[in-house]
């Protein structure tokens, strides 16, 4: 176990490393002189000559890539173009806010998701069988942002329940302390913000997380009809076990290991649908940074939000592995 | 021979009637097909008239005595009829669905079947670009791929091509894998054929069905990624009736109730990726019982 560990970790530092060739090449790639691209429209040439000079933009390709991930590996991302800060402090300003949505559309998805396909699985071929399966059809076919915009005409400008944008009531005072807004207004006590806050959550919350939603409740309820034809179930059974301790206590347990695999692949998805997501209620995130960069051609904020998604991604995806071994150690790796 | 072949399709069409979904999504899939080649037929007025009807904008539809006799889904900002430009707009999303799935088809089978069917290092370099592409949430992979290349709809479909052919390259190896160890193509190795006779007349015929399966699939996450592109203002452009781009345009005028512009671009969406959605799960029960969940 502590091997494969060893072994996954050092499996990720290519595929980093791939990524943040990409990441380079796109500064390369971008049309223009790549000093003027780090710096934007109103540098002046006693700047780029500074640029050139630190990014070592006369020599090869390959010594200019190795200064530029040695800046990187400093947290030096350089400044983007628009708002002439730091890529780095950018981005921690909206990171937060792309993990709380994250977080709460994941806590959606999964009570929701296997709260529904165990019901659909214990109650086989019944009408809650069929709605759930039905509903979960159609949320893995909808786009996220029409979802999104859907729910908040019904829910924000129809029936006046949520808010429509944005993370808190902007008339409520509220001090930034570790960036996420519902630990924060914990911390400092304000119940106010906290209610505001968490309002604000929903809506975006529901969006995100149902395609998750439906993906999890499909893989938990053939994953759940798989385990309860299994013979240990029919001898728990048959022991006398009331049907209630046989699903609660053996079938869902058993049932939960490819669960756990599917919430994991499902992260990237999450990330992806952020992106749209922030776009729908204005989410001051990294997924609404990332489209707003392309669109003003700021690369040095691109790349950033780029290494920043395939790292989180990346993150993602091994602690899935590692918990998928922790959780059925029938699973050995070698 | 040629009998037994035949036989062997009538019982995969036989195996699709008997499988409810597949037909219902490729009705689906028929019914736009049909909308899209038809189009200037169907459509009861120009998806993109120009100068615009701005006496027209945001009525309602067949549901509200405010509306225009002919504009049965009601009109949208510019006074255009939605109904016609949602007719119009299949005919983008299955192109888009279409191209993008070709190239991400043609890249996948070139990588695919090189890493499968040669192993070795260049099974391991060809794998380890795909991981790096893999690294990336496969929206971003486009949005980058558009950052490089530049915005619109043509250039969007490149970039779904691509964000989809690292899938594509897994599938074919891993069926190339499973094919390259049978029988018979040992045999053909032992009479001396060349590896190009091999992979063309014995290897890709035999990978087809999955690749007939993730492509449906795949088409699917395609429309649903050129549309979202287009929401984002990355591909399709204005005045395009691309579905995606209508969304984005009518988003802003729910808040004042004309909820109709929005909503329905979405429905066609949603047609389009469940027909998709059905028929590929369909095809992957009749032709890949092995892939079945």
């Amino acid at each position: 176990m502590k091997w494969y560990i060893i072994k996954r970790l050092l499996q990720i530092i290519p595929v980093i490393l791939g990524v943040t060739i990409i990441a380079f090449s796109l500064i390369h790639l971008a049309p223009g002189d790549p000093a003027r691209t780090m710096l934007g429209q109103h540098a002046t040439q006693q700047e780029i000559d500074q640029i050139r000079a630190k990014y070592g933009l006369d020599k090869p390709l390959y010594v200019q890539y190795f200064i530029w991930l040695g800046n990187v590996l400093h947290g030096d991302l350089g400044r983007s173009i628009l708002s002439h800060e730091q890529v780095t402090t950018e981005i921690a300003s909206r990171f937060p806010n792309t993990i709380e949505l994250a977080i709460t559309a994941m806590i959606f998805a999964v009570l929701v998701g296997v709260i529904a396909g165990i019901i659909s699985a214990t109650k086989q071929y019944s009408a809650a069988d069929y709605t759930v399966m039905g509903v979960a059809l159609f949320g893995i076919s909808m786009p996220v942002f029409w979802l999104g915009i859907m729910l908040m005409m019904i829910f924000g400008v129809f029936l006046g329940w949520l808010p429509i944008g944005g993370r808190i009531d902007l008339l409520i005072p509220f001090h930034r302390i570790t960036g996420l807004m519902v630990l924060d207004s914990i911390i400092a006590g304000n119940g106010t913000a906290l209610v505001s806050v968490l309002l604000h959550l929903i809506l975006p919350g529901i969006a995100l997380g149902t395609i998750p939603m439906a993906i999890i409740a499909r893989t938990t309820r053939s994953s759940m009809l798989e385990v309860l034809r299994q013979d240990f179930i029919r001898t728990e059974r048959a022991k006398g076990l009331s049907e209630r301790k046989v699903i609660y206590k053996h079938a869902i347990r058993n049932a939960m290991v490819p669960v756990v695999t599917v919430i994991g692949m499902n992260f990237g998805m999450l990330l992806s649908g952020a992106i749209l997501t922030e776009t729908v209620f204005s989410w001051p995130g990294v997924g609404r940074l990332v489209v707003d960069s392309v669109y003003a051609r700021d690369y040095p904020l691109v790349i950033g939000c780029i290494l920043v998604f395939a790292l989180v991604f990346v993150i993602a995806n091994l602690i899935t592995d590692l918990l998928y071994t922790y959780i059925d150690p029938r699973i050995h790796y070698d | 021979m040629v009998r037994k072949r035949e036989t062997k399709t009538h019982e995969l069409i036989r195996r699709f009637r008997y499988n409810k979904s597949a037909v219902f999504g490729l009705i689906l899939i028929l019914f736009l097909v049909f909308l899209a080649i038809f189009a200037p037929f169907i459509a009861p007025h120009d998806p993109t008239p120009s100068p615009p009807e701005l006496g027209n904008s945001l009525k309602p539809g067949f549901w509200s005595n405010e509306s225009i006799p002919g504009y049965p889904l009601g009109t949208d900002m510019m006074g255009r009829d939605i109904l016609s430009r949602i007719i119009y707009g299949s005919r983008i999303s299955l192109t888009v669905g279409f191209i993008a799935v070709g190239i991400a088809t043609a890249l996948g089978i070139l990588i695919g079947v090189a890493a499968g069917y040669y192993g070795g290092w260049i099974d391991n370099v060809l794998m380890r670009i795909t991981d790096i592409l893999f690294a990336f949430p496969s929206l971003l992979l486009a949005i980058v791929i558009v950052a490089v290349i530049g915005q619109g709809l043509d250039k969007a479909m490149i970039a779904i091509g691509i964000e989809y052919s690292p899938q594509m390259a897994r599938v074919m190896r891993g069926s190339v894998l499973y094919i390259k160890e049978m029988e018979y193509i040992e045999a053909q190795k032992a009479i001396g054929s060349s590896n190009t006779r091999i992979i063309f007349r014995h290897v890709l015929p035999n990978s087809l069905s999955p690749v007939i399966v993730y492509g449906t699939l795949m088409m699917a996450g395609a429309i649903l990624d050129a549309a979202a592109l287009g929401f984002l203002g990355l591909g399709a452009q204005p005045p395009s009736p691309e579905w995606g781009a209508m969304l984005s345009e009518s988003r802003f005028y729910i808040v004042s109730g004309s909820w109709w512009a929005a909503t329905f671009p979405g429905i066609a969406i949603v047609i389009a990726v469940l027909g998709l959605n059905l028929l590929g799960d369909g095809l992957r029960d009749i032709l890949d019982p092995r892939l079945k969940e």
